[in-house]
């Protein structure tokens, strides 16, 4: 396992859909990226993949606040994920994999693993 | 020092209650605790027996699951019958081996009585207590066509209902004069017979059955001593409960003279080491057969492992209160009046089909008991009067009247003293429950997790409420009705806000009346009151990331992330041109196909990406969306009416298409169902919708607020002999009123129940006209109408609407963790097994 990363453009602003989320592919697989205008930071990228049912679906959830803490709720059975830590509510022992998130220009860049075989050649 | 065994043999609610109160207790840490289980599942609510026929699973009745035995360290022993029990070595034997105990527990409970009749060995003649036994009454009822029950008792009346829901013509045969003899009087057991009767389900009484030979119309024929006798497929014995004492009486432990395991107070046999409860064990010559006397006992048992010296089983109050077939029965304490110098007083309403009958005591000062059928709406006052032996009121009748004649003071949760019982299954008093409230609960819901009140069999649970609601209010705690912690709203309270502000956006409604940035609740129930209100685009910008995602897609996503479709195919006409479409088009994406209950096609498996390309090929062909996905109009299901079948008095086909065409579209708190039949013989099943309307010969009948699904609710005729035009009017404002004023995901059938006033009020409402607001329902209904547009149509035509459908934004790839095999000639997900 390696901690080296690197940061990949994955969409453009205008692909963004207010208070709500896309999905994006990267070298690290889906992603669901969320954008919430009334928030700062107002970008948030978690897993895709909806961790009780396997589906990639997250991205298709209605988004929100519980308590003060960005939320997700899974379109499939409900649970809610805090977008900032990719806990979720409902069982502590499920996290989703969270990734850092920028606004470079009109793009969106997320900071992803680099895999194995990349950095074979690096 | 090593722990000592306690073996507790029988796994049924007794057992698994008195486990619930041992494994916590400050005792329970010196023990190993081992349990053995005959039957394969895990203890299960037998109380609730029925409804495994009506689509609950084990899963569903479990008392506990397998997970909790685990963590709690217990060993449990599933489908392993302890045969022996070798008391002077101090072993329980199974054909698995040989186990020590140092306390052993006897909760085997008990088996149906069987009566000794010729013939009642066939295969065909089946008992009712256990999942099994339901299997295979289930087994036996395919093909079947007529079920006896033999027995009149409580139980016997619950496995008729099972029959009738298994569709099979029931009937119950009875050897005494009336129904339940044990609970009821003459009286209350004919008005009981008339209800069941009324209901479809045939009522013999006096009836001793000879012998069961062949029959020659049906499998069996039972004869009677009357030298009567009775054609069916199936008998089902419930004549009574025997004490499962086997065990016990083959290792000597003292037995009574008609069986069961016999204890003292403290529920220990005649051996020290060895104790009995629940219904295999006989206090005081008696057999309780009821589960809240065996939750006492598992409760003193605990406490008396626990060396509580003062914990006894002192006999317990056997009143119920039941459902049976849906007609109201209680019985409380001494029903027959039988107590020296009982008085009675009834009151029999025949008309209205309601029952009741107080004992009270020779001073009229104390209420004794009680027989009530029909209706139980006095049962919990009665109860609390009857067992905290509360003064009478001077002129004690008018508990018992209905309340248009002088009102029926109903007991407030106020007047009862804190020693009255709540939740007898528990064990919880009011006092238990101010206790809990003191200590900082604020709800009903912390009350009962930390009470344990009303999660027995869930008698109590209204009562509860009142009494948690009062306290609250007593201290000054208002009871919230908000939606979420977003808005301090109802659902209704938001649609009067939206309506009277002319709120048209989300944004607006939380900056104005709310705070925070909303969740999953209050997102799609204003997005729900938007769109009734105001009819635009569920994917106009300012309410896409309101929906839920069915709705933001306009299709029902499925487990593996793919979604289905269902076009709208009114009242279940369609051209053989439109199913080839749809033919083709499920094989062109490789759609599995299947008919739902609704009349339509729904087709499985398409991605997001294939949505809107799917749909611009249903749309060129003429269809319209389902609005499947919606908390909106689903379906008018139709029989063929008076256009091709013989029976058919009006074009049930064209007054369900007319109504379908009408409604679609129309956003709602639930989703909404219609039917319409051509006659009486009601093919359509109109009686079980929202809205249901059957043909007569003069017009139409309308029913309103029926329920098919988890729970069933028959609806309630609301006007006969409408005309179109009549018809219309009616269901409009029906809806509308309902659309209005229901809470958020409240189906019409919950709505009614909770409508103050009931069906008069509502009928006041829309067909008098009471609230003087008929013509702007009629207008409102009229708007939303007018502004119907087929949202499919309207978002495959626009192409920034088309950009949510893209899987990936960034990548033309599918969905990859999807796998598909093949079932039955078509493509299914594959299930995970984890």
């Amino acid at each position: 396992m390696s901690n080296k990363t690197q940061w990949q453009s994955v969409c453009h602003i205008d692909d963004l859909v207010p208070d709500s989320g896309i999905a994006v592919w990267t070298e690290d697989g889906p992603v669901a990226v969320f954008y919430l205008p009334n928030r700062i930071p107002c970008l948030f990228a978690i897993s895709h993949t909806d961790p009780f049912s396997g589906a990639n679906v997250l991205a298709r959830g209605i988004t929100g606040d519980l308590k003060g803490q960005p939320v997700v709720a899974s379109p499939l059975y409900k649970q809610h994920f805090n977008l900032e830590t990719g806990a979720c509510l409902e069982d502590t022992s499920i996290k989703v994999t969270i990734y850092p998130v920028l606004l470079d220009g009109d793009e969106v860049v997320l900071e992803v693993p680099i895999k194995a075989h990349d950095q074979a050649v690096a | 020092m090593s722990k000592k065994n306690l073996i507790v043999v029988g796994n049924g609610m007794v057992g698994h209650h008195f486990l619930e109160q041992f494994v916590d207790s400050d005792a329970a840490a010196g023990f190993n605790v081992v349990v053995f289980g005959e039957e394969p599942q895990l203890a299960y609510d037998r109380v609730h027996l029925s409804e495994y026929f009506t689509g609950s699973t084990h899963a569903d009745l479990a008392m506990g699951t397998a997970q909790w035995y685990a963590d709690k360290g217990i060993d449990l022993h599933l489908d392993e019958q302890v045969t022996e029990i070798d008391r002077d070595n101090k072993q329980v034997i199974t054909p698995k081996g040989s186990y020590s105990y140092d306390e052993l527990v006897l909760s085997t409970g008990s088996f149906p009585f069987v009566p000794p009749i010729q013939g009642n060995d066939n295969p065909h003649c089946l008992v009712y207590r256990t999942l099994e036994d339901l299997d295979q009454i289930r087994a036996s009822a395919e093909g079947g066509k007529v079920g006896v029950v033999v027995g009149g008792g409580l139980l016997g009346l619950e496995a008729a209902n099972a029959l009738k829901s298994l569709g099979l013509e029931a009937h119950v045969v009875e050897f005494a004069p009336r129904l339940m003899p044990v609970q009821l009087d003459a009286d209350g057991g004919a008005l009981l017979r008339k209800k069941i009767e009324d209901l479809g389900v045939q009522v013999h009484t006096e009836k001793a059955t000879s012998a069961i030979v062949e029959g020659e119309d049906h499998r069996l024929r039972m004869n009677f001593s009357d030298d009567s006798h009775l054609e069916t497929d199936l008998i089902v014995f419930s004549a009574g409960i025997r004490p499962q004492d086997a065990l016990a009486r083959s290792s000597g432990l003292e037995i009574g003279e008609r069986g069961g395991i016999v204890i003292n107070n403290q529920c220990t046999t005649s051996d020290a080491n060895i104790h009995a409860i629940g219904e295999c064990a006989l206090w005081d010559q008696r057999i309780f057969g009821l589960v809240a006397p065996g939750y006492t006992m598992a409760r003193t048992l605990a406490g008396a492992l626990n060396g509580d010296s003062e914990a006894a089983f002192t006999g317990a109050d056997m009143s119920t209160k039941l459902k049976l077939l849906g007609v109201d029965v209680g019985s409380i304490g001494d029903a027959h009046g039988q107590t020296p110098g009982a008085r009675n007083i009834q009151f029999n309403d025949g008309a209205n089909g309601v029952y009741r009958r107080m004992v009270i005591s020779e001073d009229g000062k104390k209420l004794l008991g009680a027989i009530l059928v029909g209706d139980n709406g006095p049962y919990d006052t009665l109860l609390q009067y009857a067992l905290n032996s509360i003064d009478l009121p001077a002129s004690p009748e008018v508990l018992i009247l209905p309340e248009s004649e002088g009102g029926a003071p109903t007991l407030g949760p106020d007047a009862l003293p804190d020693t009255a019982s709540i939740c007898s299954c528990h064990n919880v008093t009011k006092g238990d429950i101010c206790g809990a409230i003191d200590a900082g609960c604020c709800d009903l819901g912390s009350v009962k997790g930390e009470t344990k009140a009303s999660t027995g069999c869930g008698g109590c649970a209204a009562l509860l409420k009142n009494v948690v609601d009062c306290e609250l209010e007593k201290r000054g705690v208002e009871v919230s009705k908000d939606i979420c912690e977003h808005f301090p709203y109802s659902r209704q309270e938001l649609f009067h806000l939206v309506k009277i502000n002319g709120i048209r956006t989300f944004h607006q409604l939380i900056h104005d009346h709310g705070k925070g940035h909303g969740c999953d609740i209050c997102k799609p129930a204003v997005a729900s009151i938007l769109a009734t209100v105001w009819n635009e685009h569920i994917l106009a910008t300012d309410h896409v990331a309101l929906q839920d995602t069915n709705d933001t897609f306009m299709a029902n996503m499925q487990k593996n992330g793919t979604y289905s479709i269902v076009p709208r195919v009114p009242g279940g006409e369609i051209t053989p041109d439109k199913l080839i479409v749809l033919g083709e088009v499920a094989k062109e994406y490789n759609l599995y196909t299947k008919i739902t209950g609704g009349q339509r096609i729904d087709l499985f498996g398409a991605t997001l990406s294939e949505l809107p390309e799917i749909w611009e090929k249903l749309i060129a062909a003429g269809f319209e969306t389902g609005h499947a996905y919606g908390k909106s109009l689903r379906t008018v299901k139709s029989c063929v009416g008076s256009t091709w079948c013989r029976y058919g008095v009006q074009d049930s086909v064209g007054m369900a298409i007319l109504l379908e065409d009408r409604y679609k579209g129309l956003r709602s708190p639930h989703k909404l169902k219609m039917a319409v039949s051509g006659c009486t013989r009601e093919c359509a099943e109109a009686q079980s919708k929202d809205i249901g309307v059957i043909a007569t010969d003069k017009g139409w009948n309308l029913y309103v607020c029926g329920n098919g699904g988890m729970r069933p609710r028959h609806a309630d005729l609301f006007a006969t002999d409408l005309s179109d035009e009549e018809l219309i009017r009616a269901i409009d404002r029906v809806l509308m009123f309902y659309v209005r004023t229901a809470d958020r995901l409240q189906r019409t059938s919950v709505w009614m129940e909770n409508l103050e006033g009931g069906l008069d009020y509502l009928k006041q409402v829309v067909l008098e006209d009471s609230l003087g607001i008929g013509e702007e329902l009629d207008a409102h209904m009229q708007t939303v109408i007018g502004t119907y547009q087929c949202e499919w149509k309207t978002a495959v035509e626009d192409p920034e609407k088309r950009k949510r459908f893209r899987e990936f934004v960034n990548d033309e790839r599918k969905d990859p963790v999807q796998q598909w095999t093949q079932e039955r000639g078509q493509r299914r997900p594959v299930v995970e097994t984890a």
